[in-house]
């Protein structure tokens, strides 16, 4: 088995051969994309349900497409519950999912640890599409599976991740996977979103952004969540975009192969520049495609089943 | 003569056990001998009374009921939770005789009405004395101040806006001054919450990691620092309430040391726990003040061992099952503690070296009951029998199905502790008596 | 899971002979090779498929081109999945539509894997022809599939296991029957 756990609730949890695995087989679901099909039959039958409690439009879109490219059944489920209302207890949630006998749960919640949760009480597979501030383990295999593309091994390579750290579940993601595969991580952002605490992950931490970016291969941006910020973790877009924004001026300092990337959706000239997200170091459409080849190798091999050896059945 | 558990004569002899006061557990047997609700007499070796029934306490220490300056006994308004009568037993089962009640019921205890129905409600129930604190402001609001003096004549210990932090520095100033006319203390829920923000764990290596919001150990320290500085300039007497950071603790050091009249507790899971805990998003770990560092939990254990911090203090906040199966960041802050204190205090505190059987006690029974003034905590001839037993070297696990409270919301579920309550007695009465 | 060899049912000589003769029968049953495609079955139908290419080449001088499928994704037994799944790749430098496609396995067995081969040939296009080629028939059918070309047949009982053995991967081309034996 590619995978040990029945579940992917983040890559702190996932070792560096079970990573590369994962990208091995979602470049093989890259190629089917070039075919007049672009589905295969293999998850027929199977029932997947997206639970989505908090607004995403982007991670739902790419999880559906890789769940229909492999012929799954979907459920979609959204509740409506806004961080303000508890709505009902995720024990109600997971008994309600385990009644409906499905064989894997896609989990976004607004809470950092639901999917933790919802995993150790149901028998089925669960992927977690976001956990509060947590992990985003399939963003993280996108990103990582990107850079691979360009980088090759990883190792020693120096990949510097941008913006509101202490919000972010991609930086999580990025940073615990990245370290399974020996790249170089640098956080960099103002110190009001940049968690101290993380230092201890052997993470470099720095706030000049010039600094930062000096000998980076990579860029990864993330967004800057406008809305999360209303009182004063930086005083207004225009001085973020000046001092932390990736604009023409900062990539022209860059190595000369170094790229960026954004998780997307983008706040054009806060974090990035329209310049350098429509310009020739980005990599995001990359990103956007390797999302969906990512979930589709995550989703088969979590419904691999049984390890067991090749059933003498040859052919 | 023999007499039985089921029947408790109102004059008996407790033999065979070590008695524990005033800092210090005896190294020789004693008895203690119990005449119409008040002790009669104790001393080590055999008592020289004939004829008054005796039970053996062979193995078992001796103490004086258990005082806790605070807890939350939910009713009215939350009697999911916890009633007046359900926390009296929680307590006795805890060793506990006296209890001082957190006033943020639903609605608040604000006036002298609520005073009275609270320690109406505890007689009522008839196993532990209940001390109830009024709010500093009306309904928990932080505007204005309650009829102090009504309260106090009706009963009323303490003033506290516990868990609704008083922010108005000019409130706390003159809520401290009008108390201590009165001869009560404010007790401070030390929080600036214009620090800790919407944080739902301490902040630091486990909040990032885990992707929660942090509680910064600065919002409890300029809490702290301010009230201390406020009860300078009154000469008033400021109680602050379950300490947790290592600055906390130092602060109050210097102001004892300054002669400040500063009092302080800390809870069984302040002293024990430290925020990796939190590591599974388990809410039986989620508790304002939030469990801090290593070098946090050690500072208040050591305060508390060298007198900085007067005594231990629950926190018991009782909260359903329900409530605390939301995840980690929308679950109620707050867990149970009467029924595990004594064992949680012996396994990490007399266990570890930390300090040693008699001062614990002492900081469980007679120093909660003198900063408060409250009549117990006395285990001395002509006082109210208020008295525990204890098994100082009993093991057990804390179990969902072994609580007395409505609640199992403890951080030592499945925990394995050392030194369990035999049996509670409260004016000579049987209050608790442990089956197994 | 242990393997053991019981006898070689054919050898490196017998295979080539059988490869020639069935491409005799494709060229004859195909008047030709004009529009004819051969697609090898991942993994061992794939340097079985060039082996056919190069014996047609003998024959008719020119190159027929070829591809290769695998089926993983298209297999109806997801859950008894082995523990890695080979990584192999489709590969399909042709337009499959209008094509006569021949189809080249290495055993013949259940017809699951020929179920699964037909679907993703479907899903590239929609060739004129399917036609089905395999070195070893061994019987035992689960689905109404039957092969135009057989190197040879060889009758099996359940328990039998069938393995060509092929240069590119096994140093060395033989057909050999076996047992899966007690550990
Ligand atoms: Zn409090």
């Amino acid at each position: 088995m590619i995978l040990k756990n029945k579940d992917v609730l983040g890559l702190e949890e996932i070792s560096a051969e079970e990573i590369l695995g994962v990208l091995e087989m979602a470049s093989r679901f890259r190629a089917v994309f070039d075919r007049p099909v672009r589905s295969v039959p293999i998850m027929r039958g199977r029932t997947v349900v997206n639970f989505f409690h908090e607004p995403s439009t982007r991670t739902r879109i790419s999880f559906e497409l890789a769940e229909k490219r492999l012929s799954a059944d979907i459920i979609n489920f959204s509740s409506a519950t806004s961080s303000f209302t508890k709505g009902e207890t995720l024990r109600d949630t997971a008994e309600n999912l385990a009644a409906m006998k499905i064989d894997m749960l896609i989990i976004r919640h607004n809470s950092a640890g639901a999917a933790q949760y919802l995993a150790k009480v149901l028998e089925c597979s669960v992927i977690n599409a976001g956990d509060g501030a947590h992990e985003h383990p399939t963003q993280g295999l996108l990103d990582i599976m990107t850079m691979r593309q360009r980088l090759g091994d990883l190792r020693g390579k120096k990949v510097t991740i941008i913006g509101d750290i202490s919000h972010s579940r991609v930086a999580r993601s990025n940073i615990w996977g990245l370290h399974k595969l020996g790249a170089e991580v640098t956080l960099c952002g103002p110190p009001t979103m940049v968690p101290g605490g993380l230092a201890r992950l052997g993470v470099n931490i720095e706030y000049d952004l010039k600094k930062a970016v000096a000998d980076a291969d990579v860029l990864n941006v993330l967004r800057i969540q406008l809305e999360r910020h209303s009182s004063a973790s930086f005083p207004s877009n225009r001085e973020y975009h000046r001092m932390y924004g990736i604009t023409e001026d900062v990539v022209r300092t860059l190595k000369p192969e170094a790229f960026v990337m954004h998780p997307g959706p983008m706040n054009r000239d806060v974090e990035i520049s329209s310049t350098v997200a429509d310009g020739p170091r980005q990599v995001i459409l990359d990103q956007v495609a390797n999302g969906v080849a990512v979930r589709m190798a995550l989703i088969y091999l979590l419904s691999g089943g049984d390890p067991g050896a090749l059933s003498p059945a040859q052919e | 003569m023999e007499w039985s558990w089921q029947r408790i004569p109102s004059e008996f002899l407790v033999t065979g056990v070590k008695l524990c006061r005033r800092g210090k557990l005896g190294k020789r047997k004693g008895f203690l001998h119990v005449r119409k609700g008040r002790i009669e007499g104790l001393g080590v070796g055999i008592p020289k009374v004939e004829g008054v029934p005796a039970l053996d306490g062979e193995g078992l220490i001796c103490a004086p009921g258990f005082v806790d300056l605070h807890a939350h006994f939910r009713e009215p308004g939350h009697e999911e939770k916890e009633t007046i009568a359900s926390g009296c037993k929680a307590a006795a089962k805890g060793g506990y005789t006296s209890v001082v009640t957190m006033p943020n019921t639903d609605p608040a205890i604000d006036n002298s009405g609520m005073i009275r129905y609270l320690i109406d409600r505890g007689r009522e129930a008839g196993l532990c004395r209940i001390h109830p604190t009024g709010s500093v402001s009306p309904g928990l609001k932080g505007q204005g101040m309650t009829e102090f003096g009504d309260m106090v004549n009706a009963g009323a210990v303490g003033f506290t806006d516990d868990g609704m932090p008083v922010e108005n520095g000019g409130l706390m100033s003159n809520a401290l001054k009008y108390a201590d006319v009165l001869g009560v203390p404010i007790i401070t829920h030390a929080e600036d919450k214009s620090i800790v923000g919407k944080g739902c764990m301490h902040g630091g290596y486990w909040s990032a990691r885990l992707g929660l919001v942090g509680m910064a150990r600065a919002g409890e320290d300029v809490a702290v620092f301010r009230d201390v500085e406020l009860a300078r300039s009154s000469g008033a007497h400021l109680h602050v309430a379950h300490v947790s950071t290592k600055g906390a603790v130092e602060i109050i050091r210097r102001a004892k040391a300054e002669g400040l009249r500063i009092t302080a507790e800390a809870t069984p899971h302040h002293i024990s726990l430290d925020h990796s805990r939190c590591r599974d998003y388990s809410p039986l770990f989620k508790m304002n003040p939030p469990l801090r560092e290593a070098d946090d939990v050690n500072a208040v254990a050591e305060g508390l061992a060298d007198g900085t911090i007067d005594c231990l203090a629950t926190d018991h906040a009782p909260h359903t099952d329900t409530e605390k199966e939301y995840q980690f960041d929308q679950a109620p802050f707050g867990v149970t503690g009467l029924e595990t204190a004594l064992g949680v205090g012996i396994t990490y505190l007399v266990n570890t070296g930390i300090m040693d059987m008699g001062k614990l006690i002492q900081c469980m029974s007679e120093t909660p009951a003198r900063i408060f003034n409250l009549p117990a905590g006395r285990l001395e001839e002509g006082a109210e029998a208020d008295f525990v037993l204890f098994d100082p070297e009993r093991q057990w696990v804390v179990a969902k199905d072994d609580f007395q409270s409505l609640s199992h919301n403890s951080s030592f579920l499945g925990e394995t502790l050392t030194g369990r309550v035999t049996a509670t007695f409260l004016g000579g009465r049987l209050t608790w008596r442990d089956q197994d | 899971m242990k393997f053991a060899e019981k006898a070689v049912i054919m050898n490196a000589s017998e295979m080539n002979r059988a490869i020639k003769r069935m491409a005799h029968e494709i060229i004859e049953a195909n008047k030709g090779i004009d529009n004819l495609v051969l697609l090898g079955v991942q993994r061992r139908g794939v340097p079985l498929a060039r082996m056919l290419g190069e014996a047609i080449k003998a024959v008719e001088g020119s190159e027929v081109p070829q591809g290769a499928l695998d089926i993983t994704f298209y297999r109806d037994d997801l859950s008894t999945l082995g523990p890695t799944p080979q990584v192999a790749s489709t590969e399909m430098p042709f337009d499959v539509t209008g094509k006569i496609i021949i189809l080249v396995d290495d055993v013949l067995y259940t017809g699951r894997t020929v179920r699964a081969a037909l679907d993703v040939i479907m899903d590239w296009g929609r060739p004129e022809a399917i036609r089905l080629s395999v070195l070893v028939d061994r019987g035992h059918r689960e689905l109404p599939i039957r092969p135009d070309f057989v190197g040879k047949n060889v009758p099996t009982s359940q328990r039998e296991i069938i393995k060509v053995k092929v240069l590119e991967f096994d140093d060395k081309a033989e057909v050999v029957v076996g047992e899966v034996a007690a550990e």
